[in-house]
């Protein structure tokens, strides 16, 4: 883990409201694992104040790390000003990674929105095996381009809530396809995205007792465990148990979480 | 003679630090959630987070939101109560050679003194800080520190089961600072350190919910440094122990003022959230202020602050 200022390679537009930017962070990328994160300063000023937490979305080249982001704020507003050349200050790699398939699984990937992010690192890594990826977009706008993540689109498939690109639905709809396809004792699914979304996912997968990790997000303030603000209520019922989203995650197994409460 | 190495160490009564640089309870952890970034050691103490007797889980999310210059938290107290602290926390804790200052708290008179009994003889522990901040289940949820014989009662509890100096942390939540302050060193406080976060609130103008599950939470950051300095300013000229300056604390420049006014230690809190070494840049900027400025000693700042004559 370390803390540093790091220069910006580009930050660039990838679709109607994603960014991609590159960070020149050797030493992050060399410690970094799928389903870790970094906590980003966006701005020397006092507002906003806190650093924004972000999945690693990849690596490129063994030096770039990858961060793939939505402007949703005002902090990342600001994100998608910084320029090529520019610093930002970055603490990571924080958190547990994705446990890596058992043998004679096959992962299938599940992203709603800007949730790919660490599904495209976790899919860097799954090269050798071509997991079976699936994107869940609300229109064909919003669509990410694989290769500048040094993917290709094979296995990959989508839904769009508008019906403008792949499947007309959600991205539950084709998990629950393939997965009936499947034989249970073979999958495993690794999924990020909206709430709604991975509740569906964990009750899909559980149901089905297939091994499921998702990676789950929340406000966050240090990202090292400190201020305990990121909390999530854990399925042990008595007595009430909060895991933290950045020391305990941000991946959990689905059976870990009370997604009632989520 | 110029001055080659300024002291920066400071006495606060029987408590003394190499540096007035402090972190403030819970915001850096037990202190091992930061040690991989820079030498705890380098501080003048650190405080770790409010502890209880028993573990307490802590609220439900979400805990904390930003806002403007500051954030709001309402985290429960969430710890891993006494046993596990002194089982796995304290033997860590041991290691360090910087000021070890554990905060405690209670929902019962009984339950602060419960936790300094605990915490006797376990020498990696430097002093105790009070948190009077929270409800007092005995007297219908009312905070403990709302009430000068409350407040002084909790004091006295505490100092008569702690073989330790007891720090008392003010809340700001009352209508005159100066009367608590006059509570709690007259039950014996060695030290207070103020503010506690003002509480606040935010509300989400989509769903019409408050932001916090908790509805309201407490504030903290650069947002509250005025009102802390004020209080400070006021405590400091009510009572004759030393005072700790807590309340959004980001560069030297925001702990020279508090210093300036009159306290002999500063906390260093949300700024850690921004910036984990930000206390250890502190202790170097203040260091080149000192040289940069002829001050041999730290202490010829402290409560030098001009007031016009006829205040």
């Amino acid at each position: 883990m370390i803390d540093r200022d790091i220069e910006i390679a580009f930050n660039t537009q990838v679709s109607a409201d994603s960014y991609l930017m590159g960070l020149k962070a050797p030493e992050i990328v060399s410690a970094a694992t799928p389903g870790q994160f970094v906590m980003i300063r966006v701005g020397p000023a006092l507002e906003p104040l806190l650093r924004r937490p972000f999945s690693i979305g990849g690596t490129l080249q063994g030096e770039l790390l990858l961060i793939l982001y939505k402007v949703v704020g005002r902090g990342t507003a600001l994100m998608a000003t910084a320029e090529k050349g520019d610093h930002l200050t970055v603490l990571g790699p924080l958190g547990r990674r994705f446990s890596l398939p058992q043998p004679g699984k096959t992962p299938i990937l599940a992203a709603g929105g800007i949730g790919i992010a660490p599904l495209m690192f976790l899919a860097q890594t799954l090269s050798v095996s071509k997991p079976l990826f699936l994107a869940g977009y609300r229109r064909k706008a919003e669509k990410i381009p694989l290769d500048k993540f040094g993917l290709t689109d094979e296995n990959f498939l989508i839904a769009t809530d508008d019906g403008s690109a792949g499947h007309h639905g959600f991205v539950t709809d084709l998990l629950e396809t393939h997965i009936r396809q499947l034989n249970n004792a073979s999958a495993c699914v690794y999924a990020c995205g909206p709430a709604a979304m991975l509740k569906k996912v964990a009750a899909l997968t559980l149901a089905n007792q297939i091994p499921c990790q998702l990676s789950l997000e929340a406000n966050m303030a240090c990202g090292l465990g400190a201020c305990q603000g990121c909390a999530v209520k854990s399925s042990v019922p008595d007595p009430i148990t909060y895991y933290l989203v950045c020391t305990d995650g941000p991946i959990f197994p689905a059976r870990a979480i009370d997604w009632e409460t989520l | 003679m110029s001055i080659t190495q300024p002291d920066l160490s400071v006495t606060l009564g029987p408590l003394r630090l190499k540096n007035p640089l402090m972190t403030s309870s819970g915001t850096f952890g037990y202190g091992r959630e930061y040690s991989e970034l820079f030498d705890l050691n380098l501080l003048g103490g650190i405080v770790v987070k409010g502890l209880s007797v028993r573990p307490r889980a802590g609220n439900p999310p979400p805990r904390i939101v930003e806002t403007s210059c500051g954030m709001l938290n309402a985290i429960g107290l969430a710890n891993m109560g006494l046993k596990a602290f002194v089982d796995t926390v304290a033997p860590w804790l041991a290691g360090l050679t910087t000021r070890v200052v554990v905060n405690i708290y209670g929902h019962t008179v009984d339950e602060y003194r419960a936790v300094a009994e605990g915490l006797k003889g376990i020498d990696a522990v430097s002093a105790l800080e009070v948190n009077i901040s929270c409800p007092n289940v005995e007297c219908g949820g009312m905070v403990f520190g709302t009430d000068p014989a409350i407040a002084a009662r909790v004091t006295e509890q505490v100092l008569k089961h702690a073989d330790k100096p007891v720090i008392v942390k003010l809340s700001p939540n009352v209508t005159d600072i100066r009367e608590m302050a006059r509570a709690v060193e007259g039950a014996g406080a060695h030290v207070i350190s103020l503010i506690n976060a003002p509480t606040g609130m935010a509300v989400d103008i989509k769903t019409r919910r408050p932001k916090l599950a908790n509805i309201s939470g407490g504030l903290t950051g650069p947002a509250i440094r005025p009102i802390a300095l004020h209080m400070v300013h006021q405590v400091v000229r009510t009572v004759h122990i030393p005072v700790i300056g807590i309340g959004g604390i980001m560069n030297y420049r925001d702990a020279l003022e508090f210093l300036i006014v009159g306290a002999r230690a500063v906390q260093v809190g949300t700024a850690n959230f921004v910036n984990p070494c930000t206390a250890l840049n502190i202790v170097g900027d203040l260091e080149r202020y000192c040289l940069d400025n002829g001050i041999a000693s730290i202490n010829e700042v402290i409560g030098t602050l001009e007031l016009p004559p006829w205040k």
